[in-house]
């Protein structure tokens, strides 16, 4: 099922026309209203009328998160806040959160994406949608439910956690399809089992699973337990939200890219030199429709590669293989993002706590868990008395404070000093046991 | 005497819950020759937190921390009591009716084998010896712990 046929199955002479034509117009709007954009690009000797060819996209200078944590919070807004109606945000790479805006046609434009999306998994209007992406700050949740609206399904909101109560909605309501992250939807499984009701008796058909990276296997097992079709979805809140990206029904092999709103690039993260279609590299995008909040080559640090062979199911965009990995530290929680700089934060501002530390990330149950692990130093124990109730009021602040940074629970555990490694060089704070990619690099 | 002679130099180490830990500390205490009084391990799922008064406080300090574990010096008072049922509730009782909070305590037999000798960290120890003192209690000077 095409939602928008005209410009999904486009050709693709005229799809790269028009996206030449739409790039040249975002780099007039971005160099007469953003004082970052036109420094940038005087720097790189480029002007916007000197765009002849989507070639000429390389030319250009990046942006990355970094940019946008220096322009924090609305420095790079093309248009005065008056004309924006909405705003997002997610983690930034220190405390402050990296900032997003919508005007009305923003909305209008994400909300088409996301019916295409919805669409491609093979939604419809009939379908009951149990949206469990959080609603919030967060674009999961609000991306999901307006695209839902707009191609006439029936949307809950029913946002993340409580799987409980998503069991009993899910049986009552008779959910058709579910949006939610990868390892939400196998926790929900087997929350299911252990309750006594069979995921598989459920009138589920469609998962559109997304803002994790996950596996092959893992998509076979979601299938397989919940007898429904996983579709992965992708985005993020600095192109757009949910709906840059998305598996068809037909293919399940790679997401098609929306190329007449996004240009998508694969670059050699170390050079940021451009690689050929095939080769994997760091994913690049620049936004050509978005009006509050354009992006110039961003530079997404999602590992995958571009498909240019059509899709057998009609639709002409370029589609990207699954992100395999991150060319930075960046982990993704449960969907929600988790910079281990911002821990570090954390323990800094925590008195009695040295940045000697590392982050274990195990998956239980299909749960992430994220365990905080810091030293003791001799002026805490000093500092709290010898008392494992003092030394514990210092685990359960950083624990707090942490989960009010990012919503989610983390466990704080105590070592002895110089018992973590020390790094010359560049630090390895993360241990990822959770093993995504088995098969992979 | 003031109240100084009676406070107690304890040594607290703090563990990581893994294998051998509490060993090592043993092993490095032994070979320094120091000789363990008393002890108590208080503990966690993740951490705990080994209590010593040992005869040479100052060698165990830097042969510990030597070894890389960090130590801790906390005051502490000794009492001792009859080595017979009732002897301790009468202390508690004496205590909480007067408002003293035990942070922790534990308890050893003294070699002799006539007395127990209790091991109270207090939050406020003057107030504690003081009261203590003024019931007829036993505390222990420091020195005389340090080489039972």
């Amino acid at each position: 099922m095409i939602w928008n046929e005209e410009y999904e199955t486009m050709p693709r002479e005229a799809l790269e026309a028009l996206q030449v034509k739409r790039l040249r117009s975002m780099l007039e709007r971005i160099y007469a209203t953003v004082p970052f954009y036109r420094r940038k690009l005087d720097e790189a000797g480029v002007t916007p009328d000197s765009i002849k060819s989507l070639e000429d996209l390389q030319r250009l200078p990046f942006t990355t998160k970094d940019d946008l944590r220096d322009n924090y919070p609305f420095g790079l807004f093309t248009v005065p806040l008056h004309q924006v109606v909405r705003i997002h945000a997610s983690s930034g790479t220190t405390g402050k959160p990296t900032v997003v805006g919508y005007t009305r046609r923003d909305v209008e434009t994400w909300a088409e994406l996301m019916a295409r999306s919805l669409m491609a998994a093979g939604i419809g209007k009939d379908d009951i949608i149990q949206n469990a992406y959080g609603y919030g700050l967060f674009t999961g949740g609000l991306g999901v439910h307006y695209g839902a609206e707009k191609i006439g399904a029936t949307v809950i909101p029913i946002s993340g956690g409580q799987s409980k109560r998503q069991l009993m909605i899910m049986r009552d309501f008779q959910s058709t399809a579910i949006t939610c992250t990868p390892s939400y939807a196998l926790h929900l499984a087997e929350v299911a089992e252990e309750e006594g009701m069979n995921p598989k008796g459920t009138k589920l058909k469609v998962g559109v699973l997304g803002a994790e990276p996950w596996s092959e296997e893992m998509r076979k097992e979601i299938e397989n337990r919940w007898n429904i079709n996983a579709i992965d979805i992708y985005g993020l809140s600095e192109i757009i939200g949910p709906g840059v990206s998305i598996e068809c029904t037909e293919g399940k092999h790679g997401l098609h890219i929306f190329e007449d709103h996004f240009i998508p690039e694969i670059i050699d993260p170390d050079t940021g030199e451009v690689l050929p279609y095939g080769e994997y590299g760091e994913l690049v995008i620049t936004t050509i429709t978005k009006e509050a909040f354009p992006v110039l080559r961003y530079r997404t640090r999602d590992i995958t590669r571009l498909i240019p062979e059509p899709c057998r199911c009609g639709r002409t965009m370029v589609r990207m293989d699954r992100v395999r990995g991150r060319t930075d530290d960046m982990l993704i929680i449960r969907g929600v993002n988790i910079f281990p700089s911002q821990i570090e934060e954390a323990i800094i501002s925590t008195e009695g706590l040295e940045p000697h530390y590392m982050i274990v990330v195990d998956r239980e149950e299909n749960l992430d868990i994220m365990e905080v692990q810091v030293e003791v130093s001799e002026e805490l124990f000093h500092k709290v008395g010898d008392t494992v109730r003092g030394l514990q009021s210092i685990s359960r602040k950083l624990e707090k404070d942490i989960k009010e940074m990012f919503g989610i629970s983390v466990r704080v555990k105590m070592v002895e000093p110089k018992s973590l490694q020390r790094f010359e060089g560049k630090a390895k704070r993360v241990i990822d046991n959770r093993k995504i990619f088995n098969n992979q690099k | 005497m003031g109240n100084e002679s009676y406070k107690v130099e304890q040594i607290s180490v703090f563990l990581e819950n893994k294998a051998g830990r509490l060993a090592e500390v043993a092993k490095v205490l032994g070979n320094a020759g120091i000789n363990i009084r008393a002890l108590s391990l208080a503990d966690t799922t993740d951490f705990g937190i080994l209590r010593l008064i040992l005869n040479d406080r100052e060698k165990a300090k830097s042969v510990l921390k030597e070894a890389g574990f960090t130590v801790g010096i906390t005051e502490v008072i000794a009492v001792e009591v009859d080595d017979k049922p009732g002897g301790l509730a009468t202390i508690l009782t004496l205590l909480s009716e007067n408002g003293v909070n035990v942070e922790y305590m534990y308890a050893f037999v003294e070699r002799s084998g006539g007395n127990a000798v209790l091991i109270f960290k207090f939050e406020h120890l003057d107030e504690a010896i003081e009261l203590l003192s003024s019931n007829g209690i036993t505390v222990l000077p420091g020195e005389r712990v340090y080489n039972l």
